[in-house]
């Protein structure tokens, strides 16, 4: 019996309908694919439970006039950020700002904002314990490791940007542009970006691999940034944490960030 | 039954060849941005969201509008508005169309758009966005194509098609309540925070919807003599009269959340769209006419007599129309990212490109709209002897 153009046309739509909905529904049976099978982390890593900074702004405002911000400048060198002139479309992982605007809640408070006056502060991603950007992300590109690093994957991002809506910090920037033709010199050890993605500070989790702190830690010669495990109870960061006053920024969305500033 | 779009008069066609030169300069535009990036558009680091996705949120109401003429129909079998239930499929169809459009011209990799369904997140508010999207979309297209293909072989429609038909009742307001969940569910955004975001969606919806169809149908009814039945207009002109002052309350309820309460973080956004905040009021004209707008809209749809006059009814639609489009358009996006996180304020306003790509998107959602009407106009008028005669309309 020969088939009929219609008949053909409804069952190759059927078959394309069903393949479509079968991968999907396997792709959402699979969890956790992004983790490699067999994977094993080499010997000289660093390894944790929830990576934190601890950023001693005082420190910060002493050795401002010298240190020359190195910490900002050590990570757009390591990772290839491009200099965007334009501040509308400008990349930034780790930038400074002031009090006011680090945290707008307490900006009416002027007795406080008059204390922490001229100090400066360092803002990035807070790779919170309950990331936003991670609920939202449609793809899954941003995603939290074991370690509490909110980590990006550039080859998966489709450019939607909810991430950016969703993240309270402002600690997101996207490529407006094709970033390449904005970099002077590219390290090799660190991937460039395309035009048309999402990225942000990644603690360094090419660094902590290879054994070695974050560019922005090992950059500042006046130790003012602290890196360490919230989870040892024997780390440096809990040890300071305990003895120092800290405050996080926007604390009161529940988001629970992994960044600290010492403020006493 | 396609072979109705293919004959049609001059102006039928110039009116084509008018949104097809249209949709060739949004095309040229979109070029330059697939080539230098989203860099050519207005937005920024810290507004990161603008005029496309300020479209897509109002056209998916617009789509979801369209139930409440499908509702009555089906639901209630209210007759009246047997001539005009395949205008609002149809109209769903092209509005979900722009819808889909919208997100994609905002993707920075298009490319990589099919790694939503390849990496399915039921976590994502967006992942959820595409499925009821493109759903409504499906539904649509067979709920309404069906029934006119019936009506075409002069039977009708399948019985099949019934549980097809409450599905798509049902889905509707599903694909508004999901873009609302966009916003509304996002912490450190005080304009969006709010849980009457959805319920507003759903209000504006029903009245922007229905206020296009009057107005499409209106329009119709002079250019190509397809008679909507008055007793039909009549009554969804009551429809867009009760979802707008619906719409306007749920908008005095926020202001008064928002400055009863005095928290500074949830008055600013609103400040800075109506007043100016920080020496900052660029769409303070833009929130006013808005306001004028819905003023008048009321005034014109709520007077039983300016509402039952059809030039009236018109203006009040249109004003309907346009009001919604600033209000759920670019004044939630820009509000939601202004102030910043940092309370600051950074200027978002579209660019000529990036305002061309919106054209361009409309007129191909009123390529689609066009080329659907007309096929519905032809198999309804073949149905039906109609003769124009002064201006006035006599039918068989």
């Amino acid at each position: 019996m020969a088939i009929k153009r219609r008949d053909f046309l409804k069952l190759g739509g059927l078959t394309l309908v069903g393949t479509a909905a079968s991968a999907a529904v396997e792709n959402l049976l699979i969890k956790g694919e992004a983790k490699a099978e067999g994977y094993t982390s080499a010997p000289e890593s660093l390894k944790g439970k929830r990576w934190a900074l601890v950023i001693d702004v005082k420190k910060c405002k002493e050795n401002q006039s010298t240190c020359g911000f190195k910490c900002i400048e050590a990570c757009n060198v390591y990772h290839n950020i491009p200099n965007i002139p334009d501040p509308k479309k400008e990349i930034k992982w780790i930038w400074k700002d002031n009090f006011e605007h680090a945290f707008p809640e307490e900006g009416t408070n002027k007795y406080l904002v008059e204390k922490l006056e001229g100090i400066p502060f360092i803002l990035l991603c807070n790779h919170c314990e309950n990331p936003p950007c991670v609920r939202v992300c449609p793809t899954r590109a941003t995603f939290k490791r074991e370690d509490g690093i909110v980590m990006m994957d550039y080859h998966r991002c489709i450019g939607c940007r909810f991430c950016m809506a969703a993240c309270p910090y402002g600690a997101r920037s996207f490529n407006w542009y094709d970033p390449r033709k904005y970099l002077s010199k590219v390290n090799p050890l660190y991937p460039t970006r395309t035009k048309g993605v999402v990225e942000k500070c990644t603690l360094c989790y090419e660094r902590l691999a290879d054994g070695k702190v974050p560019a922005c830690v090992e950059a500042c010669p006046a130790k003012a940034i602290i890196f360490g495990d919230l989870n040892d109870p024997n780390s440096e960061v809990n040890k300071v944490l305990e003895e120092r006053m800290a405050i996080r920024r926007k604390e009161e969305l529940g988001t629970g960030p992994s960044v600290f500033y010492l403020i006493d | 039954m396609i072979e109705k779009a293919l004959r049609g008069s001059k102006k039928y066609w110039l009116w084509l060849a008018f949104l097809a030169s249209i949709i060739f300069i949004g095309f040229l535009c979109y070029l330059k941005q697939w080539k230098v990036g989203l860099g050519i558009t207005g937005m920024s680091r810290d507004v990161s969201w603008g005029f496309y996705i300020a479209n897509f949120t109002f056209l998916v109401g617009v789509a979801a509008g369209a139930v409440m003429i499908v509702l009555p129909y089906y639901w209630h079998n209210y007759k009246e508005y047997g001539k005009i239930t395949v205008l609002g499929e149809f109209l769903a169809v092209a509005a979900v169309l722009m819808c889909m459009l919208f997100i994609f011209v905002d993707l920075g990799q298009p490319m990589r758009a099919l790694n939503v369904l390849r990496y399915p997140t039921p976590h994502s508010v967006f992942f959820f966005d595409a499925c009821v999207l493109s759903g409504y979309l499906l539904l649509n297209i067979l709920c309404g194509w069906t029934v006119l293909h019936s009506e075409y072989k002069g039977t009708k429609y399948p019985s099949w098609l019934k549980p097809f038909i409450y599905l798509a009742i049902l889905w509707a307001p599903s694909i508004h309540i999901v873009t609302a969940f966009i916003y509304q569910g996002l912490p450190g955004r005080h304009f969006w925070l709010t849980a009457v975001m959805a319920p507003r969606f759903l209000a504006s919806a029903f009245c922007a919807g229905p206020a296009f169809i009057i107005i499409a149908a209106l329009l119709l009814k002079r250019v190509a003599n397809f008679d909507p039945g008055k007793k039909a207009i009549e009554a969804l002109s009551k429809t867009v009269a009760y979802a707008f002052i619906i719409n306007v309350l749920l908008f005095f309820f926020e202001l008064f959340t928002s400055f009863y309460s005095g928290i500074p973080s949830h008055k600013a956004p609103i400040k800075y769209l109506f007043v100016g905040l920080h020496g900052h009021a660029e769409w303070v004209p833009f929130m006013w006419a808005a306001a004028i707008l819905a003023a008048v809209a009321i005034i014109l749809l709520v007077i039983p007599a300016t509402r039952k006059n059809e030039a009236t009814l018109v203006l009040g639609c249109i004003a309907v129309f346009l009001a919604c489009w600033i209000d759920k358009g670019i004044g939630l996006i820009v509000g939601g990212y202004t102030p910043t996180p940092f309370e600051t304020i950074t200027v978002y306003r579209p660019t000529l490109p990036e305002i061309g790509i919106a054209l361009g998107v409309w007129a191909l959602g009123f390529f689609v709209l066009s080329v659907l009407y007309k096929i519905t106009i032809e198999v309804k008028k073949s149905k039906e002897l109609v003769v124009k005669y002064n201006g006035i309309l006599f039918k068989k």
